[in-house]
């Protein structure tokens, strides 16, 4: 039914822009965190997400023409290496590895992450009013 | 029913393709992050025009599928918008013309129910004959 199918199109997208944000909040939280090796570094993880075709509908809940997200990357990008020989995280040459998150880019998306869920939240209730109208038809 | 199909006349196929411009205008809201999406409409005096002239098809087996039902994937009429301002990530939907689009969907919607609405209520007078 095409109603429901609307309400899981827009559920979809509210639950990817909820990962986004729970990325962000994560990136956020972590921008701060030290290491001592590279490796072990926090890396700013990224939401990928993909539309549902028709073809890979798996289970009932999934919409068609919704969002998935398909997985979490980690940014790609160097991370920081920070002379601080007194620190008890430093490697023998003193320096220690900071996490590659951009703090200025985290708000951005997390700005974007709620205005996209607020015009999916509008969607939703406007579908709602309308089928509530259309349900009385009957009593025209 | 024909005789009540045609009182009721284009404004039942009216509000099945706007009921579908709804969901298709839902969709690229909802894709509006997501890279590569396209987004997409309907071209509506063409798809009124399809549903029109399909004829009532009638299911008498259980593998049937109902062809002129709420499918957007039957859809010959569907076109892609064209963007205003391409973006980096091959995602064509610009969310400000999607919600005028989905305001406007949403409006239209609302005027071919109150059109149906008159008629039932036309009709449900002529039943009762006061």
């Amino acid at each position: 039914m095409s109603v429901n199918n609307i309400m899981n199109i827009a559920g979809s997208a509210m639950n990817a822009q909820i990962v986004r944000l729970n990325t962000t909040a994560s990136n956020l939280a972590n921008s701060g965190v030290l290491a001592t090796t590279p490796g072990e570094a926090y890396r700013a993880k990224k939401p990928v997400f993909s539309t549902i075709l028709e073809a890979q509908m798996g289970n009932q809940r999934d919409a068609v023409g919704g969002v998935r997200v398909t997985g979490i990357i980690d940014d790609a990008k160097d991370v920081k290496q920070i002379y601080d020989p007194g620190n008890p995280l430093a490697d023998e040459t003193g320096y220690v590895w900071g996490s590659n998150v951009n703090t200025v880019e985290e708000m951005i998306e997390m700005l974007d992450a709620s205005r996209n869920y607020q015009n999916n939240v509008e969607v939703v209730s406007t579908v709602k009013d309308l089928m509530l109208r259309t349900l009385e038809i009957t009593k025209a | 029913m024909t005789i009540i199909d045609n009182y009721l006349g284009t404004h039942s196929t009216a509000l099945t393709v706007r009921n579908q411009r709804l969901e298709l205008i839902s969709r690229n809201i909802a894709n509006a992050t997501t890279p590569n999406y396209r987004a997409r409409d309907i071209d509506f005096a063409k798809a009124v025009a399809d549903l029109s002239q399909s004829s009532p098809v009638r299911l008498t087996d259980a593998a049937h599928v109902d062809g002129a039902a709420s499918n957007l994937s039957t859809i010959s009429s569907l076109v892609y918008r064209t963007p205003l301002n391409p973006s980096l990530d091959n995602n064509t939907v610009e969310i400000g013309v999607e919600q005028a689009a989905f305001g406007k969907a949403a409006a239209e919607y609302q005027a071919s129910l109150q059109f149906l609405e008159n008629r039932i209520s036309t009709l449900r007078k002529a039943f009762r004959g006061d």
